[in-house]
């Protein structure tokens, strides 16, 4: 491409075999492996805003696949599999660092429910290790472990293949694999309705910038997806939340690991310039504003600071927030939808970005057959009907 | 950090309060006739709007009494707030 552009910003198109809405990382993801492994590149990306400007912007960029049940961890490590050759596969340096992931327990439920994780994840084949307080000390020698502290670390469940990728590169990578196959990537092109036959089905969305037509249309808006379902009349059991993360000014390498803390809640790693990243837990209204209150940065901050000692001399640079999708189980909701020709992946809440080229390869599957990829199948809808809820609170990690 | 009117104590700061998700989702009056997928909807399915939003808090840390608010959930402005069996208070859709 001229002039060093990893990919062309597009005019629309009048019509598509598949619309994608949302040129997120799932989004992204999503065209770039209907065009790679299913010979689908008729294929628009819209974007309302910039691309990657949403939460692809806004997350903790950690990477892991330790979730309880069979279908998230097979589900997950799908995606972490994905991870580990995706730098290659792109031709594209994401920073991909598989540091390790740890999860502290500060009390004996934590404890309880970790060791029980770690032994679902090994049957698995997931990667997972308990350590003891000790072991944890060894692996991040500036964490706080006395006893007498108010949240006592009391050991953690460590995945060594977790770790964290430059999101950035994450998405200009996707983009770049995507438009090299002819997927036309369009910002500022918000869709503000759907054109659909009597019968119901959609042959098309109205946009910002005028009509495009579509044989498929792929809902991938995270925080937004309920504006859409709302557009086409059908309910989601899902409640948009801010979700809030920081960082600090840039300093020396002080921690090679990703920690995470359920119950005092903070989860940070430092990135390779520098800075720490960390992440807080959503507020608890609903919201849409990208924006969350000041006390959850101020517990945040509380449980970083008594965890690591050594950040009281830390300055906060910048806070933000970005809008997930909670649904009730903490699982995402991936598949058809009640309207035809209108597929929906949404739903991963607080962990979407780890899921990123997984929700995207198991998502473009199940788009181009028009059913659920044998993945996604134990994800539909359908589950809220039946009652097969994939419970990941635990899991999850953050707190909703 | 949000300011809310409790109805009884007046305005606080939001970390006196507990968040209650969607206001007047009614019990089935008649749960017997209710189909899985009616109970799907009452059970899992709310509300989700990007405006206004009429959505419950209750009051811990005061009176501990539970009541209804009228906010904007992408400004976060509160019309109002307005106690059960109370109307609410009007905004522009």
């Amino acid at each position: 491409m001229p002039d060093g552009k990893l990919w062309e910003d597009r005019e629309p198109g009048n019509s598509y075999d598949v619309v994608i809405v949302g040129a997120g990382g799932h989004g992204l993801a999503t065209a770039y492996y209907l065009a790679r492994d299913h010979g689908i590149t008729d294929v628009a990306v819209l974007e309302r805003g910039w691309l990657a400007g949403g939460n692809m912007a806004r997350n903790t960029t950690i990477i892991r696949s330790n979730y309880l049940w069979d279908e998230s961890a097979a589900i997950y490590e799908h995606s972490l599999r994905l991870w580990e050759g995706l730098e290659d596969d792109l031709g594209h340096d994401l920073k991909f660092s598989q540091r390790g992931v740890l999860n502290l327990a500060h009390n004996l439920p934590d404890v309880r429910e970790g060791v029980r994780r770690v032994n679902a994840n090994r049957l698995n084949g997931v990667d997972a290790e308990w350590l003891d307080p000790d072991d944890v000390k060894k692996l991040v020698p500036i964490l706080n472990t006395s006893p007498s502290v108010r949240f006592p670390v009391l050991g953690g469940t460590f995945q060594p293949r977790g770790g964290i990728a430059r999101h950035d590169q994450v998405a200009w990578g996707l983009a770049k694999g995507a438009d090299e196959r002819g997927v036309h990537l369009i910002q500022n092109c918000e869709v503000t309705g759907f054109r659909r036959t009597p019968g119901g089905a959609v042959t098309g969305v109205e946009t910002s910038r005028g009509f495009i037509g579509a044989g498929r249309v792929a809902l991938c808006a995270a925080g937004h997806t309920s504006v859409l379902a709302d557009m086409l009349g059908f309910r989601l059991p899902l409640q948009s939340h801010p979700l809030q993360a920081l960082v600090s000014e840039l300093l020396e390498q002080v921690l090679d690991t990703v920690v995470m803390s359920n119950a005092v809640h903070v989860y940070v790693s430092q990135a390779h310039k520098g800075e720490l990243v960390m992440g807080a837990g959503i507020d608890a209204f609903n919201g849409y504003g990208q924006r969350g209150s000041f006390h959850v940065i101020e517990q945040q901050i509380a449980a970083a600071v008594e965890l690591f000692p050594v950040f009281a001399r830390a300055h906060v640079l910048r806070t933000w927030g970005g809008i997930v999708d909670v649904s009730p189980d903490a699982s995402p909701i991936i598949g058809p939808t009640p309207v035809e020709n209108v597929f929906v992946n949404c739903g991963w809440g607080t962990g979407g970005f780890k899921a990123t080229p997984g929700a995207g390869h198991v998502y473009a599957d199940t788009i181009a057959h028009a059913r659920p990829h044998p993945l996604a199948e134990p994800f539909g809808l359908e589950r809220f009907t039946t009652g097969a809820l994939i419970d990941e609170h635990g899991a999850a990690a953050v707190a909703h | 950090m949000l300011l809310i009117p409790c109805p009884w104590c007046g305005d606080r700061d939001e970390v006196e309060f507990h968040y209650g998700g969607q206001a007047h989702v009614a019990y089935p009056s008649d749960p017997d006739a209710l189909d899985d997928a009616a109970w799907a909807d009452y059970v899992f399915m709310r509300d989700n709007p990007k405006g206004w939003f009429r959505e419950r808090w209750t009051h811990t840390a005061g009176c501990r009494r539970w009541f209804n608010v009228v906010r904007h959930t992408v400004t976060y402005e509160i019309a109002g707030s307005y106690r059960p069996g109370d109307v609410p208070p009007k905004v522009a859709s």
